[in-house]
Order: C-alpha cells, then structure tokens, then sequence
C-alpha cells in the first residue's frame, strides 16, 4: 500500500499517480482507477507516453518476472522507491526496472487495448448503487471498497480459482483520498466528526490488497488534514508513505540550493515485509525535477559553492539543509563556517 | 512467569522483536496465542522460518492459534452472513456500534484455557500492534480495559507472559494513542523501548533499545533498572552492541 502525500497543488502527485498507472499499462496488469473530482476515464487518456520504443518488448520480461514473484498471496508494493536507481543510471543499462515516460505525450490508446481497466468515479456510483453495509464509515468508502473487493472476487485476483493458469496483478490508483469531494470531512475542520473513517478504509483495503494479487496507490492532500494524529495512524497502516513537497509558492523556491529541482521527495516509511530488515538505500535525500520531457527524483546534491563570500544568500536553510544531507559533505563544511564566530 | 512485557517503538520499526518473541516462546515450547492485526500470516511465517521456526507446523499441532486481523475483518465486511451468525467475530466491534473488545478479550481466553490434552509449558499471548486498535474506532478506556482483562486471565489465572507492541512518537499528537501508550508503560513488568536515532538515519546502526526491568513495581525500594544498546538488523539475525561501538566505528 503506497501512500503519497500531495504536495500543495497536486501536480506532481498526479503525476506520480499517472505513472504508476501507466506502468501498469505496459505490464499487462489490470487497473483499477477510483477518484472523486476527475472522471477515471480523462484520467486514462492522460497517462503519458513511454519513452523508447524497446520498452514494450521490455515490458513483456517484467511481466514474466513479476507473476513468479507473486505467486504466494502478498502483495507487490514500493514501486518508486525502487525505481529511484534506475532513474539516476543512464537509459541504456541492462538492469532495468520499468519504464520511462514521455510526459508531453499521452499514450496512444492501442495499448490500452490489451489490458482491462475498471473504473470508480464518485458521482456515478453515488447514484446507483443502494446502501450497503457501511460499519461506520463513511459512505463513499464503503463504496469503494465494495467496487474493490467485486472487482478482486469476480476477476479472480484472490486466487480463489486454481484453474486460472494466467495470474494477474491488479493496480489500484485512487485519487485524493480523504478531502472532501469523497465527503470526508477531515481536511476542513481541527475536529472532525468521524475520525475513523479513513483509518478503517485503509485497514480494510490492507486486508484487501494482502489477500490478493494487487498493489495499490493512494494519494491523500495531506497538508489539508488539521488533525495530525490521523496521519500518524494512517503511516502505521501503509506500507510505503512518500511525501511530495513541491517548491511552487514558498520560500524554497528561489533558494539557489535548489535551483535545479522543483521539489522534494520525503520517504517517511519504506515496507519490511516477509524479512527482517527493509532495503534501504543510502540516502534518504531526494528531490524530483520536471523537465519538459522527463520527470526525475534523484539525490539531493549541492551545486558546488563559487561564491565569493563565505555564507549563502539564507543561512537558515542553509542550516537546516545540512541536519537534512547525510552524504552531501561540502554541505557540512559550509554549515559549519557559520558556527566560527 | 506472569509477566507483562510491553515492546515500544518511536521513529522506527520494533515488529522485529515481535519476531523474536514469536519465536522464542514456539521453541520454547510455551502455547501462543497471537493477535496479528497488521500484517497477514504469511509474512510472519516467512520470517520465522528464517529464525528457524515453522508456523504452519506450530499451527497444526494446536501449539499457536494465530488470529489474522486483517482476514478477519474481511470476513465480517463482505463475508455471507450464515458465516457469522455461527461465531461472533472477535473484531466485531468494527461493524457494532459498542466499542469494546469483549468479543477479542472472548478470544484470547478460549484460545489460552487449556484443554484436557494440551501438554503445553505456559500460555503466551502476543499482540501487534495494539495502536492498531484505536485506527479501528475503539476508545482507550476499551483497549486498556481489554488488555487489563488479558492480564488477569493470562497472567494470574494462568501463569502466563503477555507481551504487546505499541507505537509511540515523541510530540505525538495522537493523544489516545499516547494515553494507551503511557498507562501500559505505567503497568509494565518490562518495557522494551525502540528508538530510532536521534541524530537521524544509518546504515550500521538501525537503532538504539533500552531495556527497562521494573523493579519498582516490585516494592523493594529499587529503582528500574535501565541497560541501553543500539542494534542492527539483520537477515536473520539482530546484533546488540553497547552505544558508539558499532562495529562500523570499530
């Protein structure tokens, strides 16, 4: 269960959501895509282009690698985490993990076709289905989870069909989770009158994803939600929890220690599932960029410091930028020129 | 014997000790009731078997009774309802609009009672996560009124040890979460509590314990005993090592 949480205007994190979706696209997976304010199927025919042509071929091996994978009934989840050195590594070399996207183009809609894709849009089902059993929780979650859970039984994706030789994964996106076009109130008010409704969606949905062969996305305007012990419970309740802050609107963006970048990727939480210890990778500091064609998160590094003076333009960040980098070392050493009185 | 043990993490992830527990009371030959709430059997089985311990075999011959939260709740939201008109589910407190954990507590006891042909040495009852509970609509009061009734079947009446998991942050401001949190301390024989580093991520060292006897609770006039080590984790292995000498630094 991948959690993001949006960055303010929710660009980037659309943009993540896309790609996650279109992944799914060139693997042959199934998808499921759920939103309140934008009908699943724009969202589809925005999903951007992948980049070479050899991809697709590409995209057939990670196919095969990744039905033996899931075979026992655990899900597949941390997808960007583990994308991130394939990023940093030129196009070209042999160990390639996905895919790269062309984010001017959309998609053509012939690879569409191979693939089934099952939709939720709010408003729709709002007015069609009865009431089901809600257990306290909101509706509209109640709903979703009755679409996801019809959709993983009747596609077999629970595994409850020994005959079906082809296994599949399903990839569930679901868009802006917990602001209020999915009638939660949560992100408007400090007290909110059900506070459990999102918490329990996601037990619920953990259950669902464990028991079947499918991975999901969810992004969630977390700098909406007052209440901050919600996101609390809810980290505990997700496998993998990135946050996005992007530099549009506040002071960091015309910091020059960022000029290159549009935004920051917090990795709060990476899953430990089935083993002891997680994979972790030896920086915790990456920042994403996106350039006309490519939407890239790398490490966070520093330009090298040709000024004249001694100090940067905002010592403050400058300060807290060097408690942020672990393995940027001229960081350290500016840092510290600001302690020699 | 007797013992409540609770397992705390701040700023990281202590499950590793729910592994180890797992797997020292299954060898040890002790009946375990586990309460699974935030992660499916198969992935505690994976990794008990690289600790040596298989929980499919522990699970036949009667010595776990492994209650899979995340199962369970499914059942009682989509399942067909003759299914549950047969056993009240122990997570029905999700779906009733009482929130208390007598059909959970119900559980526990009828899996720990033993029974006439058990050989078994001591119940153990483990839980992860306890903070868990709270995301599913239950109050504090209720979860520390089930964890007192635990205690008093599992420890006193039976001789049993419980051992619980809860996560803690400091400027938390999940307050229930904290209240749970600080009374268990408060009523705690042993505390384990793990803590991310302060000074931030590292690849040598995943993190620091301290370790806390209680014997205070005791009433011989001696203060808790405390003993810190920072540890790093391994495949199938953890290694402790007192603080600064990680083997990084030697």
């Amino acid at each position: 269960l991948v959690f993001t949480e949006e960055d303010k205007y929710g660009l980037y994190s659309n943009l993540l959501f896309k790609y996650f979706l279109a992944e799914g696209v060139l693997c042959g997976h199934d998808l499921f895509v759920a939103s309140a304010k934008e009908h699943p199927d724009n969202i589809l025919k925005e999903l951007p282009a992948p980049l070479l042509d050899d991809t697709y071929r590409n995209g057939l091996g990670e196919e095969a690698a990744v039905k033996s994978e899931d075979f026992q009934d655990s899900m597949k989840i941390a997808w960007r985490y583990q994308n991130l050195p394939k990023m940093e590594a030129s196009p070209t070399t042999s160990t390639k993990f996905g895919h790269y996207y062309d984010v001017s183009k959309t998609m053509s809609p012939e690879l569409f076709e191979s693939i089934k894709w099952h939709s939720f849009f709010l408003p729709e089902e709002l007015s069609l289905q009865p009431q089901m059993k809600t257990c306290n929780m909101n509706s509209a979650y109640a709903r979703l989870l009755q679409s996801i859970q019809r959709i993983i039984y009747q596609e077999r994706f629970d595994g409850s069909d020994p005959q079906k030789k082809q296994k599949n994964i399903l990839r569930i996106g679901i868009q802006s989770l917990g602001s209020m076009l999915w009638g939660d109130d949560i992100c408007s008010s400090d007290t909110p009158e059900d506070t459990h409704s999102l918490t329990k969606f996601l037990y619920v949905l953990r259950g669902l994803l464990r028991k079947s062969l499918s991975a999901c996305i969810i992004t969630v305007p977390a700098h909406l939600i007052q209440n901050k012990a919600i996101m609390e419970r809810v980290t505990n309740l997700s496998d993998t929890v990135v946050g996005l802050e992007s530099f549009i609107g506040s002071e960091r963006e015309t910091n020059p220690l960022y000029k290159d970048y549009h935004g920051l990727v917090h990795v709060h939480q990476i899953p430990r599932l089935n083993s002891l210890i997680c994979d972790v990778s030896d920086t915790k500091d990456l920042a994403f960029r996106l350039k006309r064609k490519l939407f890239t998160i790398e490490r966070l590094h520093l330009p090298p410091d040709l000024s004249d003076t001694v100090s940067r333009a905002s010592k403050q960040d400058l300060a807290e930028s060097a408690k942020l980098l672990s393995s940027g070392c001229g960081a350290m050493a500016i840092g510290k020129k600001h302690l020699d009185f | 014997q007797g013992k409540f043990t609770l397992l705390r993490d701040t700023r990281t992830d202590g499950s590793f000790l729910v592994h180890h527990f797992l797997s020292f009371y299954l060898r040890a030959g002790c009946k375990v009731c586990f309460v699974a709430l935030l992660q499916s059997f198969s992935h505690y089985n994976i990794v008990a078997q690289k600790l040596g311990v298989s929980l499919t075999a522990a699970k036949e011959r009667g010595q776990l009774v492994f209650f899979e939260g995340l199962k369970s709740c499914l059942d009682l939201l989509f399942g067909e309802e003759e299914e549950q008109s047969e056993q009240p589910s122990p997570l029905q407190f999700i779906s009733e609009s009482t929130s208390d954990l007598k059909a959970l507590f119900d559980f526990v006891r009828m899996s720990l009672t033993p029974s006439g042909s058990d050989s078994w040495k001591g119940p153990m009852l483990l839980v992860d996560d306890l903070s868990v509970l709270l995301s599913l609509g239950t109050t504090p009061v209720a979860v520390l009124d089930f964890i007192h009734y635990c205690r008093v079947v599992v420890c006193s009446q039976l001789k049993g040890n419980i051992v619980v998991l809860v996560h803690s942050n400091e400027d938390s401001e999940d307050e229930e979460n904290e209240l749970v949190v600080n009374s268990l301390c408060h009523h705690s024989d042993l505390i384990l509590w793990v803590e991310g580093l302060a000074t931030g991520f590292c690849k040598d060292v995943h993190g620091e314990i301290k370790i806390i006897k209680r014997l205070s609770l005791e009433l011989t006039g001696e203060q808790d005993h405390v003993q810190i080590y920072q540890y790093k984790i391994q495949d199938k292995n953890v290694t402790f090592f007192a603080r600064g000498l990680s083997a990084a630094v030697l």
